[in-house]
């Protein structure tokens, strides 16, 4: 940790993590490119039958597997399939209006299950001669429902019981001692499954309070109750238990996580508002009034936008129908939608970007980059020029960007920006190594030949090799400043000029002295 | 990579049996009900039982139809009384028969009972605890292992560990030593130590095919699960997600309109080859790969009749298998490069590498935040926080605050959620006022805390804790030094997964304490078993069981130590994971 400046550099500058890069095509992908070539020219000799090729269906399961034949289940007998899809459907939506109330079953008849021993003769025979039985005698009948006959197990041997799947009855723990006894024990025990069991137990023999009390005591034992409750959806103990606790935020989230439920737009918009109140930390409060906030703002736009594309007469919507509506979307992406359709919309208005930007306080850097792909997007040169022209006190205008300008380069480039546009903006990277390397990669030969002179140049067919990590402060001052001869400048070869051309000292000496 | 390794690398056991033995368990509960059935298999259990049996079992076991449930949005337990009430209202009768896997719980039989169906149901269970994938992997394929107990802190599957470890070790063993680090790791062990004590062992006396366990939590080392991989396998799993050990290749790779699903494993001569070798290192192998086939086709120009019918009946086939795997791989290989190219994964690289040395942190953070301004994956900007949280101990105040603000407004307000699920698990938090970086504890006592039997006081915190990976890193010398180039074509140590910037953290450990045979010498020591009555012979085999997931970066840095010191690792996982998977499970969105 204490390494300094210079051996983080060296750290950078060895080749040790930068055995290969993604970046550049290199021999190796040139390689893989030969490979691959070869490798498919063999194709004609081996492609002439197809029976070593796995049977793929068209889907791309394996014939055969069970992926596939449930796909095939379901395109050929959706007739048969409707009646129960149907059901099926019924029942699930049924099902979360269902009251998740405390239902008033008998633990006992939960525990009570039929003696029904398995046989074993119609195992397959191929199991006998493996000498399996022996050792995992457990594995070869699963288990059944036993039938507990006997009453007495101590708290002890009944959470071990359980433990193995047998069926046991809860009902004779009835003093708190006991239940509280039999509780540590399933924890002692380790097994989640039993822990959870007794807890049903007792949530349903003891008052709220008293549970809630003693749970506190015990840590793993509440963590089970809470995730059950999260579990079975019943929130309202949940929150009463949380609020026992004390736990005033985690009451507040898992209110608000109860908005991910709720499809209706209008219907979320209310209960995002009653989340205003809760008692979330006062840095979430601000999150949540914004996210309130988004989707009134969202709500506005999409009825405003939906009835102008269907009007037909904005051009912009005829031109590029919304793929999607903009409801629920993050604000990066509607400040994105926003840059897209509404542009030059003046502040005043709720659609307008600059009206995003001020309500959400959005910083400069992220209002750039989003604007930027939005205005590329629909190849807006202008206003992408206009969003990095700035004007000084005297009057000069000057092009300057929040994000760096090899960032700019990227995106445009992304969006098939032309030429003459590119290579303005490649012209202003600022690093020189990094500069070259876009010019190159677009084709922006102007820039290219901007910056070959400033650098020193390398002997003839030697390919450059560039360290891309070296800054101005890492140049000797005789050579920052142009003012001193270098010891020895051989050290320099493989350096470049770490300023733009036109100002750049050490190029004017070095071209002085002819090197 | 092969010039260092030892020749007397035990072979893996045979792990065949296990499948037998849940597919035999599988036809035994469908006789249990005889005549015409359907089957509706929950859609997490597709993928596994497709590695156990395929339709024609299931047909010959009359099995008539097969629906896939979806777990969400409601769950498949209500959806089945569901579906047994709608029959009951429409004077329908059936017999319904729910098999549970690898458990049955008996929250279930409480749902079971409230929708009014206990009774007309008969349950079983399917104890399908362990899916060997691999020669050398074997999972339990319980992703939701992660998040139920490290998130929410529910034990439920700590049984189902136990279990399968006493299945292996009456099939395998017996372990003579076990080791282990964590507080989950200490109960499966206390655990399965008295489900051993139950049944009467008559395993004593035999020569174990693996001799050493080590169990780990997945909470010891976040750091290595979150960095990018760098290894083929973990590549491969990043980009195309690894499904039981089968793979998608999409129309991308296979240069054809279709998907081929491959399975990925010791029997793909290609793929076990570059299987764990470092990304760069492939391009070399594939293309002299595909030279010597080249040259092999070539042979039969100079033929005669009997030598070209000799060639075709002998060679052919097996050349056209290698053959299609290679075009496979390469088409793999470019896919990969494409991506990360397009995600400027070398500038990933290094902020990651700089997060992990702990340089240039305020570089890093600028990246981050760029990243997430960007709208790029949400998944990756969360990884990276993530890192950039744990390696500096939690994040100051303010970069915390904006990076969340930013997070938020990139990916959606609901994420709130997901900062708070992250917070509570300990993988991205808000350093404490006046709490500094130096300010680290350089002990690496907390890396070997064991709570089992202490009280969690702070609730809110009962599961999240210090990484103080900066001073573990230094402790262990995580950061190999730098001497000259890293050759990752011929790698000296396991940090070559992560191209020579980093040793994993929980291979280190595992390396560390077997070397010791034990945890003395190691500062502070975690002994979770005294070791009595080991016998030194056969013990050369390691199960490595990691409970919350383990990485193909780990299992290829431990593959390479096996090498190096001639034993040979098997892997216990709850399901294998990765970065995205971890980030997953934490994310809370609308369903």
């Amino acid at each position: 940790m204490s390494r300094s400046r210079a051996d983080e550099e060296e750290y950078w500058h060895s080749s040790k993590c930068r055995a290969f890069t993604f970046d550049d095509e290199d021999d190796e992908l040139c390689q893989l490119k030969e490979s691959k070539r070869a490798v498919n020219s063999l194709r004609d000799i081996v492609d002439d039958d197809e029976d070593e090729l796995e049977k793929v269906s068209w889907s791309g399961e394996p014939v055969g597997s069970i992926s596939w034949s449930i796909k095939e289940t379901a395109s050929s007998s959706t007739s048969s399939l409707e009646g129960r899809d149907s059901s099926l459907q019924k029942g699930s939506s049924s099902n979360a209006a269902l009251p998740k109330q405390v239902s008033s079953y008998s633990l006992s008849s939960l525990f009570k299950g039929r003696n029904k021993l398995p046989s074993l003769q119609s195992l397959s025979d191929a199991l006998s001669d493996t000498g399996v039985k022996n050792y995992a005698p457990e594995l070869r009948r699963p288990k059944a429902e036993y039938k507990d006959y006997s009453s007495d197990w101590s708290p002890k041997d009944t959470v071990r019981r359980m433990q193995r799947g047998k069926v046991c009855s809860l009902e004779r723990f009835r003093s708190l001692q006991d239940k509280l006894v039999l509780l540590d024990e399933a924890v002692a025990g380790h097994d989640g499954n039993v822990i959870t069991a007794v807890l049903i137990f007792l949530k349903r023999t003891l008052r709220r309070e008293i549970l809630f009390r003693e749970l506190e005591e015990r840590q793993v034992a509440l963590c089970h109750l809470i995730h059950f409750l999260k579990e079975t959806g019943e929130q309202k103990m949940l929150l009463d238990l949380l609020r026992f606790l004390d736990r005033t935020e985690e009451v507040a989230l898992s209110q608000y996580r109860e908005h991910l439920n709720i499809q209706d737009v209008e219907k979320r918009r209310e209960f995002l508002k009653g989340c205003i109140g809760l008692p979330f930390s006062p840095e979430d409060i601000s999150h949540i009034q914004d996210h309130y906030t988004l989707l009134e703002r969202q709500i506005i736009i999409e009825a405003n936008d939906r009835h102008l594309e269907t009007a037909g007469q904005s051009e912009i919507f005829r031109k590029y129908p919304r793929k999607a509506s903009i409801l629920n979307m993050p604000l990066v992406t509607t400040l994105f939608y926003s840059c897209f359709y509404h542009y030059t919309e003046a502040e005043g208005t709720f659609s307008s970007p600059t009206n995003l930007k001020k309500t959400f306080k959005i910083p400069d850097k992220q209002y750039v980059l989003t604007a930027l792909a939005a205005r590329a997007k629909l190849r807006a040169w202008e206003d992408v020029d206009a969003l990095f022209t700035t004007k000084n006190w005297l009057g000069y205008t000057k092009k300057k960007a929040p994000i760096g300008f090899h960032r700019v380069v990227e995106i445009l480039q992304r969006n098939n920006a032309p030429v003459q546009v590119l290579q303005e903006y490649v012209r202003l990277v600022e690093d020189v190594e990094t500069r070259l390397n876009l010019a190159t990669k677009y084709k922006c030969h102007d820039v290219v030949i901007d910056v070959s002179p400033c650098c020193v140049s390398e002997e003839k067919g030697q390919k450059p090799a560039f360290s891309p990590q070296l800054s101005h402060a890492n140049l000797p001052p005789c050579a920052w400043w142009g003012l001193l001869i270098p010891e020895s400048w051989e050290n320099f070869q493989l350096w470049k000029c770490p300023l733009r051309s036109d100002v750049c000292w050490f190029c004017c000496l070095s071209r002085r002295t002819g090197i | 990579m092969a010039s260092t390794a030892r020749r007397d690398v035990p072979e893996p056991p045979d792990f065949g049996i296990l499948k037998r033995l849940a597919r035999d368990q599988l036809i035994y509960l469908l006789e249990q009900l005889p005549g015409r059935k359907d089957l509706f298999i929950e859609a997490d259990l597709m993928s596994p039982l497709d590695r156990i049996a395929n339709v024609s079992i299931l047909k010959q076991h009359e099995v008539d139809k097969l629906y896939k449930v979806e777990s969400r949005p409601a769950r498949p337990l209500v959806l089945s009384a569901d579906i047994v009430n709608a029959d009951k209202m429409s004077g329908r009768s059936r017999k319904y028969k729910i098999i549970f896997s690898p458990q049955k719980f008996y929250a279930c039989e409480m749902v079971l009972e409230e929708e009014g169906v206990f009774g007309d149901v008969t349950c079983d269970e399917w104890s399908f605890y362990l899916l060997p994938l691999d020669e050398d992997i074997i999972s339990m394929e319980l992703p939701e292992f992660f998040r139920d107990y490290f998130l929410e802190g529910d034990h439920r599957w700590i049984n189902s560990v136990a279990r399968a470890l006493q299945l292996l070790n009456s099939l395998y063993g017996p372990f003579s030593r076990a080791y282990g680090i964590g507080r989950c790791a200490k109960m499966c062990y206390e655990l399965w130590r008295e489900l051993e004590e139950e049944s009467e062992g008559d395993s004593q006396g035999r020569k174990p095919e693996i001799g050493n366990i080590f169990l780990m939590d997945r909470d010891t080392d976040y750091v290595t699960a979150l960095c990018s991989q760098m290894v083929y396998e973990g590549l491969v799993d990043d980009t195309f997600r690894i499904k039981c050990g089968s793979v998608d290749f999409g129309p991308e790779v296979t240069s054809s309109d279709k998907s081929i699903k491959v399975l990925l494993n010791a029997q793909d001569k290609v793929f076990s080859q570059i299987r764990n070798e470092h990304f760069s290192s492939v391009f070399g192998f594939l293309s002299q790969k595909s030279r010597n086939l080249q040259a092999q086709y070539d042979r039969r120009r100079g033929m005669d009749i009997k030598q070209m019918k000799n060639f075709v009946s002998q060679e052919l086939k097996g050349l056209k298998q290698e053959h299609r795997l290679l075009s496979l791989h390469i088409g793999a290989c470019e896919s990969i490069m494409k991506k990360k190219t397009k995600q400027d994964f070398q500038e990933m690289i290094k902020a990651e590498h700089s997060l992990l040395e702990g340089f240039d942190i305020r570089e890093s953070t600028s990246f981050i935040e760029e990243h997430i301004d960007r709208q790029v994956s949400p998944i990756e900007s969360l990884r990276l926080m993530c890192l950039l949280s744990i390696t500096e101990n939690g994040l100051n105040p303010k970069d915390y605050r904006s990076l969340k603000t930013q997070y938020l407004q990139s990916y959606g307000p609901e994420h709130l959620l997901t900062f708070h699920n992250l917070k509570r698990i300990g993988l991205l938090t808000e350093q404490a006022a006046g709490e500094t970086l130096t300010a680290v504890e350089s002990r690496v006592s907390k890396l070997v805390t064991d709570r089992a039997a202490g009280k969690i006081t702070d609730a809110f915190n009962s599961l999240a804790r210090k990484s103080n990976f900066r001073a573990i890193s230094k402790k262990l010398g995580l950061i190999p030094r730098l001497d000259g180039e890293y050759d990752l074509k011929m790698p000296r140590d396991m940090a070559y997964v992560f191209s020579g910037a980093y040793t994993p953290l929980s291979c280190k450990i595992i390396e560390q304490v077997l070397e010791r045979r034990g945890w003395q010498g190691l500062e502070e020591v975690l002994r979770l078993l005294n070791g009595t009555e080991f016998s030194e012979a056969g013990s050369r085999t390691v199960l490595a069981v990691f409970l919350g997931g383990c990485t193909c970066s780990e299992m290829a840095a431990l593959r390479f130590l096996g090498r190096e010191r001639g034993c040979r690792f098997i892997f216990l996982t709850t399901a294998v994971t990765s970065s995205g998977r971890l980030m997953e499970a934490m994310a809370e969105t609308r369903a």
